[in-house]
């Protein structure tokens, strides 16, 4: 059900069937990119393959924003740990979801 | 690896993991799901039960499409090899799934021509350069890996490729959540949600659970850090009491899925009107079939199939342990008479299957990962 | 009378996959009725007294499918994987003995080409080839050729190899990158559709362990070439025998970039993977960082590491730790490993 992984589209091969070959850090396969038809990735771009077939084209914006976020985690609380070491109690705690973006719609 | 190392960073990871203790009320017991079989792999290979505190539980869900298909469904397949110039074509997860009369490796051992394949598409490669040969390729996933089976199957249609078909075992991955949901002995606080099967569906289809069974959903990843932010996602939900999806998975799910996907699906597939899942009995429209106008790629209208049910020994509590009811270790025939040598059910087979997992990688560790400092 | 344990009814090929079912065989049904009395752990070479003179000999087997592969062949492997055995019991291999099984309708130039390679090889590792022995079977009954060796040597001076002397706190030490041998057989099926610029590793490990023994000698406790069934296997099997733990830390683990591409497709594990070229050693805590340098020195050594060490608990098990604190047992697999998309 589960086993995806990225890889960056070397070339795309066009013709009868739109085939890409992907390399995985060196490990190379062609992959189908018929469920990629609304949409086609270019060479360069990174796909999520499964079972020898491209599911979707991985964002790298939203994979950096992630991890922006996460790194961020626990700034917001040792920002506010530093406040109330000043003797600020009275402040309450900001909302960590304020971090998060909107969810994709 | 890109995309991959990036979530697997220590820090980030250890510094998530604090976040998660300090999001976990101390007078909460959490029950959160993982619905996806792909998770509960991921749990159990990148050690993430370390690193939680002990009043959150991951329930392990029935997405594992190896574990919820009945034996009998692989002796239907096997029976059809059985005939001559018939090749067995399936991924390697189905390999060492007990038939009755023995898993396809051993029927391969015994002379049958079994032969293990990446992608359907190399099923139907391999169809095209045996001429003389049948090659019946066993399909097996959620919504994940059906739009290939789909897609694979126009493509022998427009190629013509008369030696080729299908035996369908493709089910879907809703009827499931909902079943776990009515099911009287299932209390559960939220859920991870399946991130490859989203890639194809979309986020909305969960929208049910959060509305009407007010349960948070985070659309998961299955890097460590993907997992361990879906954890922080339901946590704040749990907190400010909401319920609502929330897609983890950004960067891969979107919202309203892969509309290609889903084309090639209703091209060539319909929903049974009922399947049978082990552990979780009938559920109807649970499952897809080939339609008529791909009724010569379809194995089970080119092959009479005997369709004999058969049921687990009455010892094996695979259905509770796939719904969660049961933890592995708690079934009495774990580690006793199943065990991944001699699997009695599926669970203990596939790698995804919660008693694999846990035997595995969990049953025999004690109390020591406290006393292992840094190792090198 | 010695009792024979191996209840199954047939062999199956996960006998032969160098796991779980290998072991109970052996275990089970050899040792007892061939074995001579010995509580003896079973190691890779038997070192055998006659007379004040001390004998190393092993044996081992040959089947491979291609024959051929980038890297190397079937003779390669039949030459350094006996050499190997006899390295890692503590022994300089001196001669081997070959028995060839060939298949009816071998064509002579693939004959040819194995027996050049073999020859090349052994010259390459010093070693004599002395005789053999040819038997040809009827096609069909042996993918092209099997073949055995056969081999004898020297017990290398001042090294005692037994599980039995492995202590908790001793470091495990492992010669270069894991799971170039396997995937690249893998690949060269041809049945996944895969390409990698990845070779076999297979090579003769002794000038590396000889580095090794001279440099840390009496701290060597336990030596083994992690082939069929991985370091997974090889340690496992020594958690076993000697009653601790071996626990591992991940981010240690040399693989090369393709090895863990393929392992990520496919579902695979690196540490359950084959290899033909690498070794692993349990040095005495003391002894570790002579070991490691003496490996790092030689040429072929350079990527050698301290993988981890042996513990008390979880006893008989091998654990796999990552820095961020999460952990996971890794247990021997049954037959051999096999891709999932699960």
């Amino acid at each position: 059900m589960c086993l995806a992984i990225p890889g960056q589209v070397v070339e795309i091969f066009s013709g009868h069937q739109t085939t890409a070959l992907i390399d995985v850090v060196g490990v190379r396969r062609k992959v189908d990119l018929g469920l990629l038809q609304d949409d086609m990735p270019k060479p360069g771009d990174w796909v999520l393959i499964h079972v020898g077939f491209a599911m979707s084209k991985i964002s790298e914006e939203d994979a950096l924003d992630q991890m922006r976020i996460l790194r961020a985690l626990g700034e917001a609380e040792a920002a506010m740990q530093e406040v109330q070491g000043y003797g600020m109690d009275d402040v309450t705690t900001p909302n960590q979801h304020e971090i998060e973006p909107a969810d994709k719609a | 690896m890109k995309f991959v190392d990036e979530f697997r960073e220590p820090e980030v990871i250890t510094k998530t993991a604090e976040e998660i203790r300090r999001l976990a009320d101390p007078k909460r017991h959490y029950r959160i799901m993982e619905v996806c079989g792909g998770h509960t792999h991921a749990i159990y290979r990148f050690g993430l039960k370390d690193l939680l505190p002990s009043n959150i539980e991951l329930i392990h869900g029935p997405g594992c499409p190896v574990c919820v298909l009945p034996m009998g469904r692989i002796d239907d397949g096997l029976e059809i090899a059985q005939q001559p110039d018939v090749i067995f074509a399936a991924f390697g997860d189905m390999m060492r799934v007990p038939g009755t009369q023995g898993s396809p490796l051993e029927h391969k051992a015994r002379g049958m021509d079994v032969r293990i394949v990446y992608s359907p598409s190399d099923a139907l490669k391999l169809a095209q350069s045996n001429p003389e040969k049948h090659v019946m390729f066993f399909a097996i996933g959620f919504e994940t890996t059906a739009p290939s089976t789909a897609l694979t199957l126009v493509r022998a249609k427009a190629d013509s490729v008369h030696n080729f078909s299908v035996f369908c075992n493709h089910v879907t991955i809703i009827p499931a959540i909902r079943a776990i949901l009515d099911s009287p002995d299932m209390r559960l606080d939220a859920f991870i949600g399946p991130g490859h099967v989203s890639t194809v569906i979309g986020c909305r289809p969960y929208e049910w659970i959060a509305v009407n069974e007010k349960k948070p959903v985070a659309v998961s990843g299955f890097e460590p850090l993907d997992i361990l932010q879906s954890i922080v996602m339901v946590l704040r939900q749990l907190r400010k009491g909401e319920a609502k999806i929330e897609n983890q998975y950004k960067r891969v799910v979107p919202w309203e899925g892969n509309r290609a996907a889903l084309r090639a699906m209703a091209e060539v597939f319909e929903l049974r009107p009922y399947f049978e899942w082990r552990g979780l009995g009938f559920i109807s429209q649970s499952a897809l079939r080939i339609t008529d106008s791909y009724a010569e790629w379809d194995a089970e209208q080119r092959f009479q199939v005997a369709g004999v049910r058969v049921t687990d020994p009455k010892a094996a509590q695979c259905g509770e342990v796939l719904k969660g009811v049961l933890k592995p270790h708690q079934c009495k025939l774990f580690a006793k008479e199943c065990t991944p040598e001699h699997p009695v059910g599926a669970l203990m087979v596939s790698s995804e299957g919660s008693c694999a997992a846990y035997f595995n990688y969990e049953h025999r560790k004690t109390a020591m990962v406290s006393s292992i400092a840094s190792v090198v | 009378m010695p009792q024979v344990r191996f209840r199954e009814p047939q062999i199956e090929m996960a006998h032969g996959a160098g796991g779980k079912a290998s072991r109970r065989l052996v275990e089970g049904l050899f040792a007892p009725l061939l074995f001579s009395c010995s509580s003896e752990p079973l190691g890779d070479a038997a070192h055998l007294d006659f007379s004040g003179t001390r004998i190393a000999i092993t044996t081992d087997s040959f089947v491979v499918k291609p024959l051929s592969f980038p890297g190397g062949s079937i003779g390669e492997l039949a030459v350094n994987g006996t050499v190997n055995d006899l390295a890692v019991s503590g022994a300089k291999a001196e001669a081997l003995v070959v028995t060839y099984v060939l298949e009816a309708g071998l064509p002579t130039p693939v004959l040819e080409a194995e027996v050049r390679a073999m020859g090349k090889a052994a010259r390459d590792a010093g070693v004599t080839i002395a005789g053999g022995d040819t038997k040809v079977v009827e096609h069909g009954k042996a993918d092209f050729m099997y073949i055995t060796t056969t081999g004898i040597g020297r017990p290398l001076h001042a090294v005692r190899v037994d599980p039995r002397s492995v202590r908790s706190g001793d470091k495990v030490l492992l010669s270069g990158p894991i799971g170039d041998h396997g995937i690249t057989i893998l690949l060269a099926r041809g049945e996944l559709d895969l390409e990698a610029d990845l070779r076999s590793d297979t090579r003769s490990v002794l000038p590396l362990v000889e580095a090794m023994t001279k440099a840390a000698g009496p701290g060597v406790r336990w030596m083994r070439d992690p082939t069929r069934g991985g370091v997974a296997t090889s340690l496992n099997e020594l958690a076993r025998d000697c009653g601790l733990a071996i626990v591992l830390t991940e981010e240690q683990l040399p693989v090369r970039g393709a090895v863990r591409g393929a392992c990520e497709l496919l579902g695979l594990d690196p540490l359950h993977i084959a290899n033909e070229g690498q070794f692993l050693a349990v040095v005495a805590p003391e002894y570790a960082d002579a070991a490691l340098n003496a490996l790092n020195l030689c040429p072929g050594g350079e990527e050698a590491r301290v993988i981890g060490q042996v513990c008390e608990q979880p006893a008989g098990a091998v654990l796999v730790t990552t820095l961020y604190g999460g952990s996971r047992i890794v247990d021997m697999l049954v037959g051999d490993p096999l891709p999932r998309i699960c």
